[in-house]
Formats: structure tokens, sequence, C-alpha cells
């Protein structure tokens, strides 16, 4: 079983869904994000949000995967400073709704004066709202920015515990697990982050609160990035219990804090939702336990994401 | 408070007291007293973020007592596969109206706009609970027109709202999206005593679009073509009754039984044995239903 927890389903079609599904992925979360292009208004904010955490999940369900998400401004719109005023007063309403699991992702893409405001808002938001949070690493100057979110969540007290740290490379992962957060790794076709990187990260770090997810969305991306690492790193012989740490355990360990994403929602669904919601992994169907080697399964033996 | 959303909240109330004894409980008494008196917009949508999270979505398992009390209260409502969180919210919005029907409506409207999925099941669920039904007609044919099965259900199935509040073209559209997303019929209340000749010729029209792609045809269709059946139907319900599955062949005799039209006696007769079972009406469209 694998949780991906970093996906952006929307933009995804249903053989990915199948083919997760297929590949042992049994839960995923979507962060709320921009969509490739600004939003101008706070409409289309509001329903964004009510996709992800409404359609989306019922799509998700179809195909047997349980999906949950996380709500926040991103950085990048963050600049709007109009837009972001009037996502901030709609934000409270969709952070307590169900399978909300973090605040994110937010941070930063420029370091703006804007994008700190808005980032150090939310993270007052999540410790209000007892709500982890997920934490976008910026793309162009990565380390400082990495550097700068913790030191800012820091200052605001938040238990690095809470934190996730998302898009980690290793240029910044001693920082990370120096400081006590989560570091996660987005597993990247093309230069950012491929996961034979993932499995020497793996090697020389361990497992300690270090996970991987393949933050698919509407780019260039691979939403089975999981289970292949996962195989990746069974062949070059990581023990069992790490591969299952990073995959799996450690994303529902920093998200579960939320309360909102637990093993029985794919392994003992309450009755309520196998009658509306969710359809169900037939490979898990009546207690079962699941498959060892469920990884390989609907993987192919192109493994390399590079 | 209409009086049958006065009885219905303090059903709801019990229910939930007794799925979720000691802190959940008290909490849920706490937010139902400070919806009576008047909760600003967001008080209500904390109570109902946080109803979840306090008191858990177990079913709330109701009994034949209840479900009796249930229709007393509000003739047609059946809670029978609610769960708490479910019970809880429709109590805290029951709970927060406060006779003006226009603001009861936009604050559902709101709230229906910023819902999650379970949050939509819920607040269709509620329908047949609200004040001023008729204000609500936009929003409930929304439902049924949701792309989302789920949703769909929550307005058609074990909902008495659409059988009192829907005008014909409303009807027909949901029961013909029933088909289309592969829901059953049967518990949309009111199936026999709203069907009509329109419906009647949308379905069989639909039944040749299934035969001519080579896909199967519900046999629930039947039902609702049977008593206002023209010429047309009854010979594509003799088509049925020759070739059709067993469970096909059953509904095309039922179908056939309650049509008036001579033709339709005469396509009996030829098949004695069905006709029979039909005539005693068996096995039953509930039966039907469950079979297909
Ligand atoms: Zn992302």
């Amino acid at each position: 079983m694998f949780v991906d927890s970093h996906t952006h389903m929307i933009s995804r079609t249903t053989d990915d869904y199948e083919r997760m599904a297929a590949a042992g992925v049994v839960a995923c979360i979507e962060p709320a994000f921009w969509l490739g292009q600004p939003r101008t208004h706070v409409g289309t904010y509001i329903d964004y949000l009510s996709m992800i955490c409404g359609f989306e999940r019922f799509r998700a369900g179809q195909f047997g995967l349980r999906h949950y998400c996380t709500i926040g401004l991103n950085s990048k719109e963050a600049n709007n400073e109009e837009l972001a005023e009037a996502v901030m007063e709609i934000l409270p309403r969709y952070a307590l709704k169900e399978g909300v699991v973090a605040i994110g992702e937010i941070g930063y893409d420029e370091q703006t004066a804007l994008e700190d405001k808005y980032y150090r808002l939310q993270l007052e938001l999540a410790k209000e709202l007892h709500l982890p949070v997920m934490v976008h690493t910026p793309h162009r100057d990565k380390r400082q920015g990495t550097l700068r979110s913790m030191a800012v969540a820091l200052e605001h007290k938040l238990d690095p515990s809470w934190v996730v740290i998302d898009h980690n490379n290793e240029e910044t992962v001693r920082d990370v697990l120096d400081r006590g957060f989560w570091a996660a790794f987005s597993i990247y076709p093309f230069t950012k982050m491929g996961n034979e990187r993932m499995v020497e990260i793996v090697k020389n770090y361990g497992a300690e609160r270090i996970f991987c997810d393949s933050a698919c969305d509407w780019g260039v991306s691979d939403p089975l990035a999981v289970p292949k690492t996962a195989e990746l790193m069974r062949r070059a012989q990581i023990p069992e219990e790490h591969i299952r740490k990073v995959t799996y355990e450690n994303p529902l360990a920093a998200y579960g804090k939320s309360g909102q994403i637990k093993e029985e929602d794919w392994l003992n669904p309450p009755s309520i939702d196998q009658r509306t919601l969710y359809m169900g992994n037939s490979v898990l169907r009546g207690g079962q336990s699941p498959r060892i080697d469920e990884g390989k399964r609907g993987v192919d033996d192109n493994l390399k994401i590079s | 408070m209409a009086n049958a959303g006065i009885a219905a909240l303090e059903l709801l109330r019990a229910w939930v007291a007794r799925t979720v004894p000691n802190e959940g409980g008290s909490w849920f008494e706490q937010q139902i007293a400070l919806m009576f008196s008047g909760p600003t917009e967001k008080q209500l949508y904390i109570a109902l973020g946080y109803a979840i999270r306090r008191l858990g979505k177990q079913d709330l398992d109701l009994n034949s007592e209840d479900l009796v009390a249930a229709s007393t209260a509000r003739p047609g409502w059946n809670p029978s596969d609610w769960s708490v969180d479910q019970a809880a919210r429709l109590s805290f919005v029951l709970a927060s109206d406060n006779d003006d029907g226009a603001r009861f409506k936009a604050r559902l409207e709101q709230l229906f706009r910023t819902a999650d999925i379970g949050e939509l099941i819920t607040f269709y669920r509620g329908l047949p609970l609200y004040p001023h039904p008729r204000l609500h007609v936009a929003r409930a044919r929304e439902g049924a027109r949701s792309a989302m099965q789920p949703i769909f259900e929550a307005v058609a199935h074990r909902n008495p709202y659409p059988m009192e509040e829907f005008d014909e073209n409303a009807w027909n559209h949901m029961v013909l999206k029933a088909l289309f997303v592969g829901s059953k019929l049967d518990p949309i209340q009111g199936l026999d005593r709203r069907s009509n000749p329109a419906l009647m010729r949308m379905l069989c029209d639909y039944a040749h679009e299934r035969w001519a792609a080579g896909r199967p045809v519900s046999p629930e269709l039947w039902r609702c073509v049977g008593p206002h059946a023209d010429r047309d139907a009854i010979v594509d319900l003799k088509q049925v009754l020759k070739t059709g599955t067993v469970v096909e062949q059953q509904a095309a005799a039922l179908a056939l039984q309650a049509s008036s039209l001579p033709a339709a006696r005469e396509a009996l007769a030829e098949a004695p044995d069905l006709a029979k079972h039909a005539a005693a009406g068996e096995p039953g469209w509930a039966a039907l239903a469950e079979a297909s």
C-alpha cells in the first residue's frame, strides 16, 4: 500500500487513477495550489476549493482511492493582494472540511513581501485550527527559500513535527531534518528530483521523517512515482521497513496529526462512506491484508524517473 | 419553524444523543442551544465543520419505531440510512431557522456553495425538512442534475421532496437520469403516482437507444411504462416478454398487467405462466429492483 501525499488529481485522467489503484496507491492528498495560470476572482477560488473537497474526492472514490486535500493560498497568487485578502476570508470555512489534512501548499515563490505576509497569516491559521502545514519550497533560490520558510515557521512557534517541507533535494534535506521538520521529496521527471536520487537519499539519511510523493499535476509528471520509487528502493536492497516508512507510514503520520486521515479510512471505512462515496479497493475488501508485492502490479519495467 | 420541522428536529436530537453519549453529546447540545439563539454565520459553519470531528460518522441505526416516528413527524421522511453527522448537521441547520424564509434560503444556498461532498449529501437529504419547501425547488433540481451519483441519490432516493415539488419535466428527467447513471428506481418515492405519458415515451425511446447500442435495459424501466403504455409501447413490452431475461420478462408482464389496453391483455395471454404471476403482483417491483 502507498500514500501519495502530493497530487493535483484535478488535472489527471481516469487512466491515472486506474493505474495508481492497480499499483497499490490507496490514498492521495491534493494540495490547494494555482492552476498553471493565476485566478483573478475569489469566486473561482471558492469553486476550486469546493471542487477539490467535492467532485475530485468523489471521482477518486470511484477508482478505489481515498482522496484528501490541503487548503491554502499559494505563494504565486499571494502576490495579487486584492485576491489574497478575499481568499484569506474564506479559508477558515474550508479548513475544517472533512478530509482536510493541512494548511497548504503555502510558502514562498519569489520571496516577496506579500508572499511573506500571507505565509505568516496562514501559519497562524494552522496553529489556531490545529492543522499540520504543507510548505511548498521555491523552485528558484531553493536553499535560501527553504531556510527562510523554516525560520519563519519557528518564529511563529510552530512545532516542526507538524510541518512538512516539500520539494526537497540533496541541498536542503540535511537542514530540514536537523531542525525537526518532515522532509518530503517530489519525484519529478527531468532534473529536479529523480527517483534514483531518492534512493540515494534514503540510503544516506535513512527513513526517519523522510517521504516521497509524485507532485503530479498538469505538467510532465508521473502519478506512479511513489510505487516506482518503492520498487527501485527494493531493488537497491533498502530494508522493507524503510520503504514502507518513506512511501506510506511517514506521510500518514505527518498528515495524520490532523485527525483527518487514518488507515481505517481504506482498510475499514465507515458504512456511510461505503454506501455513498468509496467504491473500495477490491484488493483490500473483506478485511484481507494487502499483498506484499503489490507495488509491482501495474508498474511497468521502466521504473526510473530522471 | 413549521411543525414538521420542529418534530423532526426533536427526533434528530434524540437520535444524536443516543448515538453519541458523553462529551460529543454535550458538545452537540451546546451547539444546538447556540443555534436556537440566532448564531452568526461563522458560528453556524464552525458547528457544521466540527460535526464529524466531534461526533464521528457512524450510522444512526434506526429501528422500526424510529422510522414510524419519522414518517409521523414528516410524512414520507425516511432517514433509515442516515449517519450521526448528517443528523447533527441538519439539526444545526433547522435550529438556526428563524422563520424568515428568504433568509433561511440565502443561508442554505451559501452552505451548499461551499459544501464538501459529505455536506452536499447531507443538505440534499434534508430537503423534506426545510421550511418553505417551495423555495428550494431550483436547488433540488441542481442536485438531481449532479454528475455525482451519491448526490443525485440524496435527492432522488428515499426522499419525498421531488414527488411533492417537482413539475412533470423535472420529475421525468430525474427518473430518466436515474436509469442513465445506474441508480435504482424503486427507492424513488411516488414513482407510480407520478408516472405519466410523457415519461412513458421518454423511457421507451431510451430503451430503443440502449437496444441499438447493444446494451441492456433495466427491467425497472417498464414500471413507469405500463400504466401509460400506448400501442408502440405494447409492441416493445411484447418483445421483452418474448426475448428478455427472466427478470426482464417478469418486469414486462407486470407492466402489461398495469395497462388497460386490450392489446396488453392479448400479449399476456400468450405467456400464461408469466401472466399468472403478474396478476398476483409477483414478484413485485421491489423484488425486481433487487434482482436487477
Ligand atoms: Zn503541488
